[in-house]
């Protein structure tokens, strides 16, 4: 069976989602504005002559015409960065600031951390955290090419995640003690990224999609505790299971200090309510107020994002 | 942002050798250094200026810290020092070597305002040069050592990496990972 059939209760039209899942995504790329403005890069593509299109939802987001865009002048300057479209929504959900202290749980390999320190300015302190030292390897490389100069990078499990090293608890002006943001881009059964990825889901199960659920509530809960009160936590997903989704939600309101709170999606891009009944399962109501995106509605890869505030 | 002037070294805990393993905050000047043979800040910040011509001002808000021997990170912020996490900021410089040598990285993201040991490369030089191709360069009458390659683009003179200049010949250090064939 196709996992992605167990959806179709869920979409307004089973045939278009099938569909757009099947098609193959196009190359995007995130112009990265530490290094340049949108209007510098596209430029600079229009002179090598390679073809492209501007969503029309963000003017720093460009669907490429054709190949990659790894072998152009503004690539190899730092001033583009490949990233799935669909994947740029978290990070403009969790809107830091220059001079926050951002946590980005699952960062590797870097696409949504990198886009947060361009959304900071590239000040502040933003620490990007993930559990395989493989894949730190790639973060970092993503993040110096980008110019990216205010990542820290730490290997730990996010469940358990210490702020030890940063000083808590001592006396030091320099010693981080909580977060003003934290986003949680957990790993999950990837079923959104069908398009890019067709093996997703070969080695789909239930079992599986219930193991990442349970390590999904222990990272969101850890991303709220060690945030500060009225801070922001952004949880996001790639894949459409509730029980990855609402039900790890509605586990972190129901076991810790935070609410779901509302976030427009960018004009012109197409989201629809998180879901409050699934499967014999009921949710918490606010669930409702996070994103669910079907490829089919803005012609992009599957998606869930959701932001909670946390209360004292 | 804080501690920058008490230049800290890990206060009791730092011993008087450096420690490979974790970021130690570089000392702000000679009186503060407290690990035999570590740069300190005021020093990092004069090699930009004096090398390339970078204002100070440039590093306002960005700590240094090293790990390994002689790596010199730049960070847009503070933290507790010393540190044992992956990586802290940008790598920028390789020194306790008679040459400090600036990684891509840094001169890429901070050597568009450079104004000196900054040769400009035509098109087609430059294309050699992001391949990882030496050249000859006779037209170069500046310094010899480790110069910002960069070419005009976009309307402006956009650094590519570190070229080694030696006898008339400018070595591309573009690492072997991000050597493209932009031609």
């Amino acid at each position: 069976m196709n996992p992605l059939e167990r959806y179709a209760p869920l979409v307004d039209d089973e045939e278009a989602f099938l569909a757009a899942c099947d098609r193959p995504l196009p190359s995007v790329v995130r112009v990265n504005g530490i290094k340049a403005t949108a209007e510098r890069a596209r430029s600079a593509l229009d002179a090598e002559g390679v073809g492209y299109e501007v969503t029309d939802w963000h003017p720093g987001i460009l669907k490429m015409d054709e190949r990659g865009p790894g072998t152009t002048w503004p690539y190899f300057h730092g001033w583009l960065h490949g990233q799935e479209e669909v994947s740029a929504l978290p990070a403009l959900a969790l809107d830091p600031d220059p001079g926050d202290v951002v946590w980005d749980a699952c960062a590797a390999p870097g696409s949504k951390t990198t886009q947060l320190a361009d959304l900071m300015d590239d000040r502040g302190i933003l620490i990007g955290n993930d559990n395989n030292l493989g894949r730190l390897s790639a973060l970092r490389h993503n993040a110096e090419r980008l110019g990216v100069s205010n990542l820290v990078v730490t290997n730990q499990d996010a469940r358990n995640y210490s702020l030890k090293p940063f000083g808590e608890g001592i006396d030091d002006s320099a010693a981080i003690d909580a977060f003003d943001r934290a986003l949680v881009d957990a790993p999950c059964s990837c079923e959104g990224t069908i398009r890019k990825n067709p093996d997703a889901l070969d080695r789909w199960t239930m079992d599986h999609v219930h193991s990442v659920a349970g390590i999904q509530k222990g990272i969101l809960r850890r991303a709220v505790q060690a945030t500060r009160p009225g801070g922001t936590v952004v949880y996001s997903t790639c894949t459409f299971a509730p029980e990855e989704n609402e039900a790890v939600l509605d586990h972190a309101v129901e076991e810790e200090d935070c609410e779901l709170v509302g976030w427009d999606a960018p004009e012109n891009f197409e989201t629809v309510p998180g879901v409050t009944e699934w499967d014999g399962e009921e949710y918490d109501s606010s669930v409702e107020l996070a994103h669910r995106v079907y490829p089919h509605h803005n012609d992009t890869g599957g998606f869930f994002c959701a932001k909670l505030e946390v209360t004292a | 942002m804080s501690d920058e002037e008490s230049g800290a070294n890990g206060g009791a805990a730092g011993g008087p050798e450096n420690d490979g393993q974790r970021f130690d905050r570089l000392p702000a000047t000679a009186e503060d250094r407290v690990v035999a043979g570590r740069p300190t800040r005021e020093e990092v910040v004069e090699w930009w200026e004096e090398r390339y011509g970078l204002s100070p001002e440039t590093w306002d808000g960005h700590t240094f810290w090293e790990k390994g021997k002689g790596k010199i990170w730049a960070f847009a912020g503070d933290l507790v020092s010393p540190n044992p996490v992956e990586a802290v900021g940008m790598r920028v410089i390789r020194a306790r070597q008679e040459h400090w040598k600036p990684s891509t990285d840094a001169v890429q993201r901070f050597c568009g305002e450079a104004t000196r040991n900054v040769v400009v490369l035509e098109p087609e030089e430059a294309e050699r040069f992001v391949r990882g191709e030496d050249q000859e360069l006779e037209r170069w009458d500046g310094d010899w050592g480790y110069l910002v390659a960069a070419h005009e683009f976009e309307g402006a003179r956009e650094p590519i990496g570190v070229g080694l200049y030696l006898h008339g010949e400018l070595r591309s250090t573009v690492p072997k990972g991000r050597q493209e064939d932009l031609s």
